[in-house]
């Protein structure tokens, strides 16, 4: 008795809700779909600032947090795309199969597909953040700056966003200091605090004065404030957490772009696009220099940021040796988008082995 | 290598073992009663973002310290009604128990993400340069720190030579035998589960408010399995679980050295170390099976039936 009675409650309940949302269906409606929690102070927090500009604009969205990769994101996605939105945007490089898939069943409604490469249908587009210009800034920095010669890098997961951002870092430091060494130590994280705070010690315990990261959590900055060395923020500005330590964030800003599109779908003027922007279009931008920079090397980085924003300097221009000293780009080229979305191979001067 | 390195690294052994020492040694005496609660984790995370929430809102870390340890507590009442009151699966509550404080901590933290905690004082600071290797081992550590490392050996002095040590032993090991010699069985468990919370929540607020002064969601990242889980290889000693949380944080601060100088070991399997290497010490260390059975509470995991 009590059964029944609750299950019809709920599948009314069920009921309702499918047909208020379809209902007022009529404005355009965004939805998100977060790989982790909107806590996570890192990656999914800032796509969850961009949602909320977007929100901002005017428009009505919905988020999901924690969608595991799996069958569980198509489960999610057909769910979000049958209650009556109009543009969805799948923001982890593991929703790539299901983002195709479902667009496949739902040719009117938009997917917009973070750091994929797969648009196989017309109402898929992708779109990715040339993180690494703003990596090329923070390796210019630390090369200027470090008085040990030993920078430290705390890295995640080893894959080709990483191991470019490992790179264009080391390719500029040693571009102003030819005598540094970056010090990679893999957290295999994204965000764990006490990992990434104790693989940070380790590194400054060898000698570095100066840390980058790459992965979300503040503990690596923190832990730089308290040893008295500098660090840079990753995903968000973190001078608030270590503001003698954090020299300048690379801060992820999706706003913008996800206004635009969600803008295009109410004019009507959404296309398939493949988006990758960097500094120059604001997707990545470069938190206020810290204090601790001196003159010279502010102007230097100024400017360095105007060139990479024009694309008058490319991050990875040749003559690129890799490990081995085999020529990865000939000298007067650059990288194409190609080589650096596939890129799993370190520079000379980067010191250890890829894990495989 | 220099001496001063290794003090370093010492120390940072000691930092990383510290929430894995106060949660296995709450969760000891809680198990020593015949209590098994697997919440370890969720009461963890309870203790982390009460201890940080407290912090922001009253600035005082005193009253945040002793809010986490009351907020495991009162989570941990929870597990204790459940199970001893109604009687229910000491197993399956005590997962509900983890979900339940991942979720609703989540809830909570909302609000707190992206506010940098506050500096917690140290102990002794002045003296941190005073003696070369030694002195950042003893000195400059916050009070919770030199309190996990003292918790072992009052813990096993506490169920070796108090008679209250005693009584929480036997209730665990023959609750039917304790029962009749007039003990209240289900009052010791109730005491005894509430302190595991208690402590649970001290770990937790260790992270939140010493280690990583910060607040994101599902910051205890698994540290309350791996302190159960130091319960059990330890074969419930506590100067054991000192051991086991030593060598589980060393290979963790070590394998991230070797990295850094550039060992080439895969670094999966450097990952994977800590674990591995752990459970195997604690096998030798306890495989005395005569030791084991009468270190086991006989009573783990059961539910005690008696009206009174």
């Amino acid at each position: 008795m009590h059964k029944t009675l609750i299950r019809s409650f709920v599948s009314s309940l069920v009921f309702l809700f499918t047909f208020t949302v379809a209902a007022v269906a009529k404005d355009v409606k965004a939805a998100f779909v977060y790989i982790g929690p909107t806590g996570d102070h890192g990656w999914t927090y800032q796509h969850d600032v961009g949602r909320k500009a977007v929100e901002a604009a005017g428009y009505k969205t919905t988020y999901v947090e924690g969608v595991p990769e799996s069958a569980d994101a198509e489960r999610v996605l057909r769910q979000l795309a049958n209650s009556g939105h109009d543009i969805i945007f799948t923001t982890s490089f593991g929703y790539m199969n299901p983002t195709n898939k479902v667009a496949k069943e739902f040719p009117n409604v938009k997917f917009e597909h973070a750091t994929g490469y797969k648009r196989e249908h017309a109402n898929v587009s992708t779109y990715a953040a040339r993180f690494y210009e703003g990596r090329t800034i923070l390796g210019t920095i630390a090369g200027s700056m470090t008085k040990s010669n030993v920078i430290g890098y705390v890295a995640s997961f080893p894959i080709p966003e990483v191991i470019r951002g490992i790179n264009s870092f080391t390719l500029a430091a040693q571009k102003v200091n030819p005598n540094i060494k970056t010090k990679i130590v893999w957290a295999f994280t994204w965000y764990d605090p006490g990992k990434e705070a104790e693989a940070a010690k380790a590194l400054i315990d060898q000698g570095a004065d100066i840390i980058a990261q790459h992965t979300d959590s503040t503990a690596i900055v923190q832990i730089a404030e308290k040893s008295g060395i500098f660090a840079f923020g990753q995903a968000s500005d973190m001078d608030k957490f270590a503001p003698k330590a954090v020299l300048t964030s690379v801060e992820n800003n999706w706003g913008p772009y996800y206004v635009d599109r969600v803008k295009a779908v109410a004019n009507g003027t959404w296309n398939q696009k493949d988006t990758w922007h960097g500094i120059g279009d604001g997707m990545v931008v470069i938190s206020d220099l810290d204090s601790a920079i001196p003159a010279d090397v502010r102007a230097k980085v100024n400017q360095l940021e105007k060139d990479l924003a024009s694309g008058k300097v490319h991050s990875f221009t040749g003559p690129i040796y890799d490990q081995q000293g085999n020529l990865m780009v000939a000298e007067g080229k650059t990288a194409d988008d190609g080589m650096l979305a596939g890129m799993m191979t370190y520079v000379k001067g980067v010191e250890g082995d890829i894990p495989k | 290598m220099d001496i001063n390195f290794v003090g370093l690294i010492i120390t940072s052994i000691m930092a990383s073992a510290v929430p894995l020492i106060l949660a296995s040694c709450g969760e000891l005496i809680t198990e020593r009663s015949g209590v098994l609660n697997l919440g370890v984790e969720g009461m963890m995370i309870i203790g982390a973002i009460s201890g940080f929430a407290i912090m922001t809102v009253t600035g005082s870390l005193i009253l945040a310290v002793l809010g986490a340890m009351l907020a495991g507590v009162l989570i941990s009442t929870i597990f204790a009604f459940l199970t001893q009151t109604l009687i229910t699966n000491h197993v399956a509550t005590g997962l509900a128990l983890t979900i339940f404080g991942i979720g609703i901590s989540a809830m909570i933290g909302k609000n707190f993400v992206g506010i940098p905690g506050k500096e917690f004082p140290v102990l002794f600071g002045s003296l941190k340069d005073a003696i070369p290797f030694l002195s950042p081992i003893l000195f400059g550590h916050s009070i919770v720190f030199y309190f996990a490392f003292a918790l072992p050996f009052l813990t096993n002095y506490f169920l070796k030579k108090t008679k209250i040590g005693l009584i929480l032993r036997a209730v665990g090991d023959s609750p039917d035998s304790a029962s009749n010699q007039g003990i209240n069985v289900r009052l010791v468990r109730y005491l005894c589960i509430l302190y595991g919370g208690a402590m649970c929540g001290l770990a937790g607020a260790y992270l939140s408010m010493i280690y990583t002064p910060q607040w994101i969601e599902n910051m205890t990242g698994g540290r309350g399995w791996i302190a159960l889980a130091l319960v059990v290889f330890s074969t419930w000693n506590p100067i054991k679980i000192l051991i086991g949380a030593m060598i589980f944080g060393g290979l963790t601060i070590i394998q991230f050295h070797m990295q850094a100088i550039g060992v080439r070991i895969p670094v999966q399997f450097l990952t994977a170390l800590p674990y591995i290497v752990t459970i195997i010490v604690l096998v030798v260390i306890s495989r005395d099976s005569r030791k084991i059975r009468l270190s086991t509470p006989s009573s783990l995991g059961k539910s005690f039936y008696k009206d009174n």
